[in-house]
């Protein structure tokens, strides 16, 4: 497979295109977990039960087409090779519990991969919006609409008191998870993430690495969630944490001008450097490349590096992960293998770039 | 970097902890990050798992070991009569069976809710449409009353008035409802 048709069939919408604040913030998401009322949660449900409940999304919610998003496509775990539900997981459209606990999962797909919707994860129902940039009050519209849709043909499991009820008290109420991906290098590397994140979570957010629960902060990127549920409208959680997102926004960019202040040229140096090992290497592991991107990526906001599209920090982290160098290479991989096939695409991705500019040249000469 | 805990192995898991804004860095193996008891954030692959940590504010013996112990004893009995989960299993995996389980265990659920969720334990949010029907308008009435004791403090009577003619308003369409919910 050529890297173009590769890169034309892996990367989704939101990796690409830009949305508010992009500089910063790489991506937004909503999710809302919601259970049947008349079934066991998938904590102890069996077979019969959660087949029941495959079936029935597949027969009211595949074929149907929702006016707004569109098709949908349903995927069944059991169906899956364990390179396609990895590169799900890369891609943030699944969680890793549905792809390897959950023989009965399934998830309903949207066609621009906006909208995932996990079925028989820890929660009957777990939808998914994931837009570009910051935009969370848009991924929570969009959100509440398709729970309103899926909702005319299920009855839910709520109570006046608890509200929706979730198979694990930590969701229970609202069932909302809101969370935002953002690219913060300039707070990273002078050192203010440390106490940042202490501050953050006394304010009932939570911060992680890109992967959620556990994951290190790979290039620089940072996760930050809302932990309550309970108490809260909606509309509350999502407003408190774009205010901190937004404060975020400003320190991280406040951080940035200070940088280039004082160490203007070891900052491009720095840039430099790692775009040369980017564009040169023939090995390279992912924390190496992660942070190399990071650099990449700070060097194209700070005006460094001309020509190259902001997008390719999000592709290119999604793109390295091991499922996705499987799938590229069309079977199983080493590590060290990986690290191979890793360099070579990440050189080739930057050369289609290069290209572009080149091409992009000459069009304005004409 | 090595362990400072074996000094043999490298450190692999880093921790900050911060009690009181005191700042103490720990630097650690795997291994000996799992046997640390209050450092226990991280471990490995398998993750700092919020069930984990559940697990552990719900499952009293463990942590704390003694004083709570005998308060709780009568829990342990309690199974829920839908899905057969008892309170000891739902300790020890943090999730429930089905969703009658709320009803089961609410006694017990409600400081849980509290410790999880900053002190609150009542819902304040989207109401489903289709079900949620009376469950809407007795949340209207909540919201207008709190309006109406604003409006009384700041002794805008007119406005009041009109608020609870309202409320009443809807408490008769609730009582025609009927007690369902």
């Amino acid at each position: 497979m050529s890297l173009e048709k590769f890169l034309n069939t892996a990367v989704s919408s939101w990796m690409n295109q830009e949305g508010p604040d992009s500089d910063i913030v790489l991506s937004s998401r909503i999710r809302l977990a919601r259970n049947i009322v008349d079934y066991q949660f998938p904590t102890v449900f069996g077979n019969e039960e959660a087949q029941h409940i495959v079936q029935q999304f597949e027969q009211t919610f595949a074929r149907q087409s929702h006016p707004v998003v569109g098709r949908f496509e349903l995927l069944k775990m059991n169906e899956l090779q364990t390179i396609e539900k990895r590169v799900l997981v890369e891609k943030h459209l699944i969680s890793p519990h549905l792809a390897e606990d959950c023989p009965f999962g399934a998830c309903l797909l949207s066609e621009n991969e906006e909208v995932s919707i996990m079925i028989n994860e820890e929660d009957h129902i777990r939808i998914q919006c994931l837009f570009p940039g910051l935009q969370l009050t848009e991924a929570l519209e969009m959100a509440n609409a398709l729970d309103d849709w899926i909702e005319m043909h299920v009855n839910y499991a709520f109570d006046e008191k608890k509200g929706y009820l979730t198979s694990c008290p930590t969701n229970v109420g609202t069932g909302l998870r809101a969370s935002v991906m953002m690219h913060l290098p300039a707070l990273t590397l002078t050192q203010q993430m440390n106490q940042i994140i202490p501050a953050i979570s006394q304010l009932g957010l939570v911060v992680r690495g890109t992967y959620g629960e556990g994951s290190e902060a790979l290039g620089n990127i940072f996760q930050i969630s809302n932990q309550i549920t309970l108490g809260k409208s909606e509309e509350d959680i999502v407003e408190d944490l774009k205010s901190v997102v937004q404060q975020l926004i400003a320190q991280e960019r406040m951080a940035r001008e200070a940088l280039v202040k004082t160490l203007n040229i070891q900052l491009e140096d720095r840039v430099f450097r790692s775009y040369g090992i980017l564009t040169n290497c023939r090995v390279i592991e992912s924390k190496e490349a992660a942070q190399c991107l990071s650099d990449v990526r700070l060097g194209i906001d700070l005006g460094y590096i001309k020509n190259i599209s902001r997008s390719i920090l999000n592709e290119l982290m999604i793109l390295m992960q091991p499922g996705f160098l499987q799938q590229y290479a069309g079977g199983a991989l080493r590590p060290n293998e990986r690290d191979v096939l890793r360099a070579t695409l990440i050189r080739e991705r930057l050369k289609m770039e290069e290209r572009k500019a080149m091409e992009g040249d000459e069009n304005d000469v004409r | 970097m090595i362990c400072q805990e074996c000094k043999q192995r490298p450190a692999t898991m880093h921790f900050t902890k911060i009690i009181n804004g005191e700042k103490t860095e720990f630097h650690l193996c795997e291994h000996c990050a799992q046997e640390h008891g209050d450092v226990f954030m991280f471990h490995g692959n398998a993750g700092f798992s919020l069930q984990n940590l559940l697990a552990g504010l719900l499952n009293f013996e463990a942590p704390t070991k003694g004083a709570k112990q005998n308060a709780f004893q009568s829990i342990e009995i309690l199974q829920c009569e839908r899905c057969n989960m008892t309170y000891n299993q739902f300790a020890k995996i943090g999730r429930f069976g089905c969703s009658h389980c709320y009803h089961t265990f609410a006694k017990q659920l409600q400081p849980i809710l509290k410790r999880l969720h900053s002190g609150n334990t009542t819902h304040a949010g989207k109401i489903p449409r289709r079900i949620g029907g009376s469950i809407y308008i007795r949340k209207q009435i909540a919201h207008l009353k709190q309006k109406l004791q604003e409006l009384i403090a700041r002794e805008e009577f007119e406005k009041a008035a009109e608020v609870r003619d309202q409320i009443r308003l809807l408490e008769s369409r609730v009582s025609k409802h009927g007690e369902e919910g």
